[in-house]
Formats: structure tokens, C-alpha cells, sequence
């Protein structure tokens, strides 16, 4: 089926837009980068339809990697019903997003090497998902982040930009460091890296067995999966990320590359189902993040920082999904948090274009009757992050939730306590930017149709998504069910309580939220300033590494010791070679004198040594 | 009576053509290090090359094989060589300096 075509024409797209962007039209620009993406949307459906229902997994192998004794690493890609989702959202979401971008970033510099970054992205993303085995999974991984650092410190000339490109790289790094070390052990352990072997070996193996070594794998993978999708610890780059362009923070810190670790799970889901310990953790680590990023979100005055923390949120929920064994709610999650997350940016970049550049609340208010699609649109995600019955939210959300009372009631009620947050913060943006009086001094105008456009189709999908049943889809990868319509509707409730409490607060009686913030003074502060946590790493990772390295390592072991040792051997040298030279007289018949004294001294050695023989 | 032993056709010893071109070497060396003339200095390393390859040719007479000869032959292409690119230097050096005192061309010092 050729699957290699898919990632292979926004591959075209980047070498196209990267190599003569500068010398194209930018309606050239615009043909090669979403023309690419849109025949790798085409070809996937056409594959997918193609290859009818998937009851099996679908492999095609190209060429051998690497071949190293009885390590024997292809490039192969694979299609089952897990890579068919995510391929659709990928390539869908992705495609809605790069038309958004052709209005949103108009007026920008850098044109072609915007679209060029973003295409080089989509390859990477779908050489991850459909990578079939962990190497080529790990090439795409490390693709999308260096994408990520690319697009995040798009403006290069803002130091905040390039400052939060190298935090998201860095911090990446760490993960992605435990993901090496899970790799190797599963070469050890298995001998392969191909996703059938290793699970089916993982299958044979008597659990007795394999629990220690495969609790170390799967805790290594969750290093890497909390690195790139953001979670606690390693959480603190996200927000940052919002320094980049709107649709890079849609598609790439949204929709697409964060969820990459809660698809890397569902992907090792046999491995991570051997490993009890490690579930349990993965359904904390999500849980906890989903709370507390809820709460930091309740107090964000930048749009976009809101949103961001809500994808925080929301990753979290994902990783509670597959962490309480629900992978298949944990992928339906991803999609509609996919479309309504990727909207709801989408949306604050209509705003902020439509205010030329401003993303502090403060400065909105009453955008309502400037721009109503977007307001209308906003508002379709807002209802469906909120999970209001019958929204895409809704149903996954909720199919998370009862998944999680199945595992332990007490995690089913902090996330009913961290939607209704979220219906919340959602609603406290929403009424903030488009209702009241306008409150800043640029004058509103509605996008472009070429931007409206995408919010309207992701709207719709917000909106209606929830139909698309997910998670009997993937019944046959991951069989487990949960229903529960009392707790599904109580959560709902729940949310439409936030909607209700943002309302009172944002619009029915302004100035409660601000009397009721002085209210809770050191709490209101705390939660404000994200619990310090970005200062706590700083005082205790940043800066003594900072100052380890200039003294150790710069000081004492770059200038000391390197420079030391060259500097030495230098310096013998030129002594040993200011006495040496006094043999340079540069009187010829002492060289020959030399020669001859050499010849007399080495025959006489030839004798004593008793000849030649 | 050509095979009768006599003054004049006795085999010369291999040791007398190996005592002259030991002779003829040591010459062509305490030439090259006492003379002062680049001429003269130039000619002790003909010497030099001249007595090795008489005792090449000895030995290839000696032993009654080819390859002493083979190699005088590559000692004389050789000489021809040096003397060409030799004599060259020589007389760039004496348009330059106006000398032929080898003590005195001693630029090439610490």
C-alpha cells in the first residue's frame, strides 16, 4: 500500500519550502506546504480504506537498518487500528491547521521557514506513529522535539522565544534520555526491537519473571512519555512553549507531539499491563498533573497560558486513562482533546490576530460582536473540554473517569473536582475575551475566512467527535470496558456546575473573582505564580548546575586540567626543543661530521651484537 | 699460454677491489668533511657513490649474479641526477653570495 508516501510528501514539502522558500512566491510557499500535507491526509484515507477493517496488523518492511550480530533493526511501517486514529488525527488535524496558518501568519517574517519547520514536523510525527519498531519510533520522537525547538523559538530575535526553545529541548532531553536507557534494556531483554516480537515474547514470558525487568523498561519509557508530554516533573517546559507561533502551539503543543507519549504507552500497552507498579504510577503522575495543572489555570491572565495548562490538564487525564489500564479511553481523549484543544488555540490565535498581538485577558472583554465565529467556535471547544453531555468531551472524558473509579473511586473524584476546574477556567477565558466591555485599545476585526474556515470544521468535530465510537474501534487492541452512566452524568454535572460558577464570577458579578482571589491572599499567590515551581527548579537543578559547571568543569576541569595538559606538552616541548636545536648549526660539514660518527656508532653496534645474522 | 698463472692473469683476491673502494670511500668522506669548496664537496660525494658501486660490482662478479650490476646502474642514474639539480644549486648559490665557502652558506640555522 505504499505507506511510506504518507510521511514522504510533507518530506517533500520541507526540502521544497526549505531549500528555495526564499526565492518562491508565497503562493508557491503555500501549495508546497499544505498541497503535502494534504495528499499525505488523501493517501492515508486511501490507504486506510484500502486496507477495510484491520483486523490484523498491517506491516511493510523497506530495508534493514542495522544488522549487528543477531540484532537486526529494519525500517518498517505498520498500520493497525491504533496508527489508523492516530494517522487520521494527525494528518486531519494537521491538515486544518497549516490552512489556519497560511491566514495567521501573513504578516510574519520567515514565511517559508515557518512552513518548512511545520512540514519537517508533520514527517517526523508520522514516521512516529508509524514507526514499527522502537528505534524508528524514537527517529520520529526526536524529530518532533527538534522541530518543537525550532518552531518554539521561531521569533529568534525575542530572547524569551529562544530562551524557552532551549528549556522545551532541554527538558526533553532528559526524557528522552530515559527512553534511550528503555530501549537499550529492551534489546537485552529481547534481543529486538520490532513492536510484534518484543510483545509477543513479553506474552510468552511467565510474569513471574519478567515483572522486575519489566518494571524498569516501562518506568524508563514513562520518563521519556512525561518529557514530551508534559507531565510532572518534567511538565515545565509546556507553558513556556507558548512563546512560539499560535498554530505551532495547536498543532505541535496540543494536538499532535505531546500526546506522542500517551501513544507510546498504548503502543507498549503489553508491556506497561506486566508492570502493575508502573500503571499504578502512570495513574498518578496523570492525575496529579491534571489537578494541579487545573489549578494553576485558574489564575493565568495570558489566553494562551490558560490553554496551555489545560493541555497540561488534559494530558493528564490521558495518562490516568491508560495508567487505570483504559488505553482505548486514553486515545479517544487524545482525539477530541486533539480537536477541541487544537480549536481552542486556534481560536485564541484568531484573537490575538484580530488584536494584533494581545494575549492578556485584562486587555479583551467584549469581543463577542467583533468576531463571532470565533467567539461561536471558542465557545463549541469551552463546551466540550467542560465534557457538557453529548460534546466530544463528554464521552471521552467520561470514559476516562469511570475507568478510573473502576481502578479506585478516590482518583475518580479528584478528576471530577479537576473537570469541574476545567469547565471552570474555560469558561472564566471565554466570558473574560468575549463578553462585557472591550477593555484594550487595538481595534477587533474577525480573521479570514482561510482561518475561519478550520475553526468551524473543528468545531463541528468538537461538537460531534464524541460519535465517532473510539473505543469500540480499538476493542480488539485493548479489551476492557467500563460503563457507568450515573458516574458519566455526575461528571457532567459537574462541569456544567464550573460553567455555571465561571458565569457568577466573570459576568453576572464582575469583581467577586477579584475580591474573592484578595480572599485567599497566599493561596491566590501561590497558585498564581504556578507554585514557584519553575523558581524551585532554578534554585535547585538550574543554578547549581550553572555554577558546576563554570567552576568544576569550566575552571577547574576545562581550564585546569585540559588546558593544563596542552599548555604542559607545549611548553616541555619548546624546552626540550630550545636545547635540541643548538644542533641546527647549520654548518654542513658538522651534519656530515653527525652522519658519519651515526654510521661509525651503528656499525660498531652491528659488531658487538655479533653481525647482521 | 693464456691459463698459466702469471703476474699478469692471476685472479685479482676479492679483498683488493674491497680495500679500494673502502679506500676511495674514506677519501670521498674526509673530503666532504674537511674541504671548504662546494666543488670539491660536491665531487666527495661522486667518490662516495663511485666506490660503492665498485664494490656492488665486485660482489655481482664475485657472485655471479646480476643485481650488484642492476643496482650501479641505479646509483649511476641517480649521481646523473644530482649532479644536474647539485651543479644547479652550486651556481644559484654562487650568483646569490658571490662565494663558494661552504661555511659561509649557513642561513638555514636556529
Amino acid at each position: 500500500m505504499n505507506l511510506w508516501l504518507i510521511p514522504i510528501f510533507p518530506l517533500l514539502g520541507f526540502l521544497a519550502n526549505g531549500l528555495f522558500g526564499r526565492r518562491i512566491p508565497k503562493a508557491a510557499i503555500n501549495l508546497f506546504a499544505v498541497g503535502s500535507v494534504a495528499l499525505s491526509f488523501a493517501w492515508g484515507v486511501k490507504t486506510l480504506l484500502g486496507l477495510g477493517p484491520l483486523e490484523t496488523k498491517y506491516v511493510e518492511h523497506y530495508f534493514t537498518w542495522i544488522q549487528s550480530g543477531m540484532l537486526n533493526i529494519g525500517v518498517d511501517f505498520a498500520v493497525d487500528r491504533l496508527t489508523a486514529v492516530m494517522l487520521m488525527i494527525v494528518t486531519g488535524v494537521g491538515l486544518l491547521i497549516h490552512i489556519y496558518a497560511v491566514g495567521y501568519m501573513e504578516h510574519e517574517g520567515g514565511y517559508y521557514r515557518f512552513f518548512a519547520y511545520l512540514n519537517l514536523f508533520m514527517f517526523f510525527m508520522l514516521v512516529l506513529v508509524l514507526a514499527q519498531n522502537y528505534l524508528l519510533l524514537f527517529v520520529g520522537w526526536e524529530g518532533v522535539g527538534l522541530c518543537s525547538y525550532l518552531l518554539i523559538g521561531f521569533y529568534l530575535t525575542e530572547q524569551f522565544a529562544t530562551n524557552a526553545g532551549n528549556k522545551a529541548f532541554i527538558v526533553n532531553r532528559i526524557g528522552d534520555f530515559g527512553f534511550s536507557l528503555a530501549v537499550f534494556l529492551i534489546v537485552r531483554q529481547f534481543g529486538t526491537l520490532d513492536f510484534i516480537k518484543v510483545f509477543d515474547a513479553a506474552q510468552e514470558m511467565p510474569t513471574e519473571a519478567t515483572v522486575g525487568i519489566l518494571t524498569t523498561i516501562t518506568l524508563l519509557l514513562l520518563v521519556g512519555a512525561t518529557g514530551k508530554s508534559a507531565q510532572i516533573p518534567l511538565y515545565v517546559w509546556l507553558p513556556d512553549a507558548m512563546a512560539g507561533p499560535t498554530p505551532v502551539s495547536a498543532l505541535i503543543h496540543a494536538a499532535t507531539m505531546v500526546t506522542a507519549g500517551v501513544y507510546m504507552t498504548a503502543r507498549s500497552a503489553t508491556l506497561f499491563m506486566h508492570a502493575p507498579i508502573t500503571m499504578d504510577t502512570v495513574a498518578v503522575i496523570g492525575l496529579a498533573t491534571a489537578f494541579f495543572a487545573a489549578t494553576i489555570g485558574l489564575t493565568q491572565m495570558d489566553i494562551k497560558k490558560v490553554f496551555a495548562y489545560s493541555t497540561v490538564s488534559q494530558l493528564g487525564y490521558m495518562f490516568l486513562g491508560v495508567g487505570v489500564g483504559a488505553f482505548s479511553a486514553g486515545i479517544f481523549h487524545l482525539m477530541t482533546h486533539a480537536f477541541f484543544k487544537a480549536l481552542l488555540f486556534l481560536g485564541a490565535g484568531a484573537v490575538i490576530h484580530g488584536l494584533h498581538g494581545e494575549q492578556d485577558l485584562r486587555q479583551m472583554g467584549g469581543l463577542f460582536k467583533h468576531m463571532r465565529i470565533t467567539a461561536i467556535t471558542l465557545f463549541c471547544a469551552s463546551l466540550a473540554i467542560s465534557g457538557f453531555p453529548f460534546t466530544s468531551g463528554f464521552f471521552s472524558k467520561d470514559a476516562i473517569l469511570v475507568a478510573a473509579y473502576a481502578r479506585a473511586p478516590w482518583m475518580y473524584w479528584v478528576g471530577v473536582l479537576t473537570a469541574g476546574m476545567t469547565a471552570f477556567y474555560v469558561f472564566r477565558a471565554w466570558f473574560m475575551a468575549f463578553t462585557g466591555e472591550y477593555r484594550g485599545h487595538a481595534h477587533p476585526h474577525e480573521s479570514p475566512l482561510v482561518m475561519t474556515g478550520p475553526l468551524m470544521i473543528l468545531a463541528v468535530l468538537s461538537i460531534f467527535g464524541g460519535f465517532i465510537n473510539v473505543p469500540h474501534f480499538l476493542e480488539p487492541m485493548f479489551a476492557e470496558k467500563a460503563e457507568n452512566q450515573t458516574l458519566a452524568w455526575l461528571s457532567a454535572g459537574v462541569g456544567v456546575l464550573g460553567i455555571f460558577l465561571a458565569w457568577v464570577f466573570y459576568v453576572a458579578k464582575r469583581g467577586l473573582a477579584d475580591s474573592f482571589a484578595k480572599a485567599m491572599g497566599g493561596l491566590y499567590t501561590l497558585v498564581y505564580n504556578k507554585y514557584f515551581i519553575d523558581e524551585a527548579y532554578d534554585a535547585a537543578v538550574v543554578e547549581p548546575l550553572i555554577e558546576g559547571s563554570r567552576t568544576v568543569l569550566w575552571r577547574g576541569v576545562d581550564a585546569g586540567l585540559i588546558d593544563g595538559t596542552v599548555n604542559g606538552v607545549g611548553q616541555r616541548s619548546r624546552g626540550v626543543g630550545s636545547i635540541l636545536r643548538l644542533i641546527q648549526s647549520g654548518n654542513i660539514r658538522s651534519y656530515a661530521a653527525w652522519v658519519v660518527l651515526g654510521s661509525i656508532a651503528l656499525l660498531l653496534a652491528i659488531g658487538f651484537a655479533g653481525g647482521l645474522r | 699460454m693464456p691459463n698459466a698463472p702469471g703476474l699478469f692473469n692471476a685472479p685479482v683476491p676479492l679483498s683488493w677491489y674491497l680495500i679500494l673502494s673502502a679506500v676511495l670511500f674514506a677519501l670521498g668522506v674526509a673530503g666532504f668533511i674537511f674541504r671548504r669548496n662546494i666543488i670539491t664537496v660536491f665531487m666527495s660525494i661522486e667518490l662516495m657513490l663511485n666506490a660503492v658501486n665498485l664494490s656492488f660490482v665486485t660482489f655481482s662478479y664475485e657472485f655471479k649474479q646480476v643485481d650488484g650490476h642492476i643496482y650501479s646502474f641505479f646509483v649511476m642514474v641517480v649521481a646523473a641526477a644530482e649532479a644536474a639539480v647539485g651543479l644547479a644549486i652550486i651556481l644559484t648559490v654562487f650568483k646569490n653570495r658571490a662565494t663558494l665557502m661552504i661555511d659561509e652558506v649557513n642561513s638555514m640555522k636556529y
